[in-house]
């Protein structure tokens, strides 16, 4: 793939990087990345993916955008209250990079969607909300064999871990099964600081780069946990676990099904409070 | 003894074990917890019995959620 002039000079300052060169922007331009949620860690993740020239971004996400979401979802405006959340999506990202095409999926993913869709990324990530679609993700991505990037947020914290499917630990080797409903405080009462997904999910768009580029080494085995009181990362070693429901040796999950209903889900609080 | 919390040195009762640990670090929510000993993530059916060694390290890692959609 030749590049025009254009692109030589819009992605100059990182062709410059001995590691990325025009070699590596061509294969930026011809890859495939999706991210699952465009909220608070999909927003900044699919803002450096487009800046950084990745040909196609899929964004899959089911929501409107709420007032409430503007204080860290910086995708959308306050124009875009109420509007579902992949058509400004899709329009900030073509308005910063024209040359990005963008796969929207207006759905809530499911064990009977997700997995066509996986298959046609090269790296995805998670940047959903709730329990149910992280386990979907991480049993999705094992069984398509695609790399991802799993993070969750909370309050001050976050934590992300990149997972090659059969290689590394996946989100299962931690945590088998998602926390039993009702012990979970619901994101409404946790509160998060907006400033803190930015931070995870800008770190789950270099993994994705990295992984394009094939450099560096990826988060693999290691769960990189953030405080932002202190300022804390710290690199927690993590290995695959020999009892892993999914990749563990006598792994009972052999196809890939949803897990309880979401219990962090504030349109069903509100749908019961109605 | 000696044990090593997320990184941090902690003087601990000998023989302690992972539950009493959890109930002596304040952790709000233990449901919310895995728990790596040495390496290797525990069933929580162990957390009951399991007693920690001299420099154990310990390493509490909690699920998140977070990032997208409502709220």
């Amino acid at each position: 793939m030749e590049l025009s002039d254009g692109q030589i000079e819009r992605y100059s300052r990182q062709i410059v990087l001995e590691e990325v060169g025009g070699r590596g922007q061509a294969k930026l331009l011809g890859s495939k990345v999706l991210v699952v949620g465009v909220g608070g860690l999909g927003s900044p993740a699919c803002l450096y993916l487009a800046a950084a020239g990745v040909g196609t971004i899929g964004i899959i996400d089911s929501d409107k955008v709420e007032l409430t979401n503007l204080q860290r979802q910086v995708l959308y405006g306050i124009e875009d209250v109420g509007r579902d959340k992949v058509d400004p999506a899709r329009e900030r990202i073509a308005a910063m990079n024209p040359e990005v095409e963008v796969k929207a999926y207006k759905i809530r993913a499911n064990a009977g969607n997700i997995s066509e869709i996986v298959r046609e990324y090269d790296f995805v990530i998670d940047g959903t909300d709730n329990f149910a679609a992280k386990f979907l993700i991480n049993d999705a991505c094992y069984f398509e064999r695609r790399t991802f990037s799993h993070a969750g947020v909370l309050r001050f914290y976050g934590q992300l871990m990149t997972v090659e499917p059969g290689e590394s630990a996946c989100y299962r080797c931690i945590f088998p099964s998602p926390p039993e409903a009702g012990v979970v405080p619901t994101c409404s009462q946790a509160g998060i600081l907006g400033a803190v997904p930015a931070v995870i999910g800008s770190l789950q768009a270099t993994e994705a780069l990295k992984h394009v580029l094939g450099v560096g080494e990826l988060l693999t085995d290691r769960l990189l946990t953030y405080n932002a009181l202190t300022m804390g990362f710290r690199r927690v070693r993590v290995r695959r676990n020999p009892d892993c429901p999914l990749c563990g040796e006598g792994a009972e999950i052999k196809e890939l099904k949803d897990e309880e209903p979401p219990v962090c889900d504030l349109e069903e609080e509100e749908r019961e409070r109605a | 003894m000696k044990l090593v919390v997320n990184g941090q040195q902690v003087d601990s009762k000998d023989g302690l074990t992972v539950n009493e640990l959890l109930a002596e670090q304040d952790v709000k929510m233990p449901e919310m917890v895995s728990v790596e000993v040495n390496g290797r993530i525990l069933k929580r059916s162990e957390f009951e019995a399991k007693r920690l060694s001299e420099g154990d390290a310990v390493e509490f890692l909690y699920f998140m959620g977070g990032g997208h959609g409502t709220e």
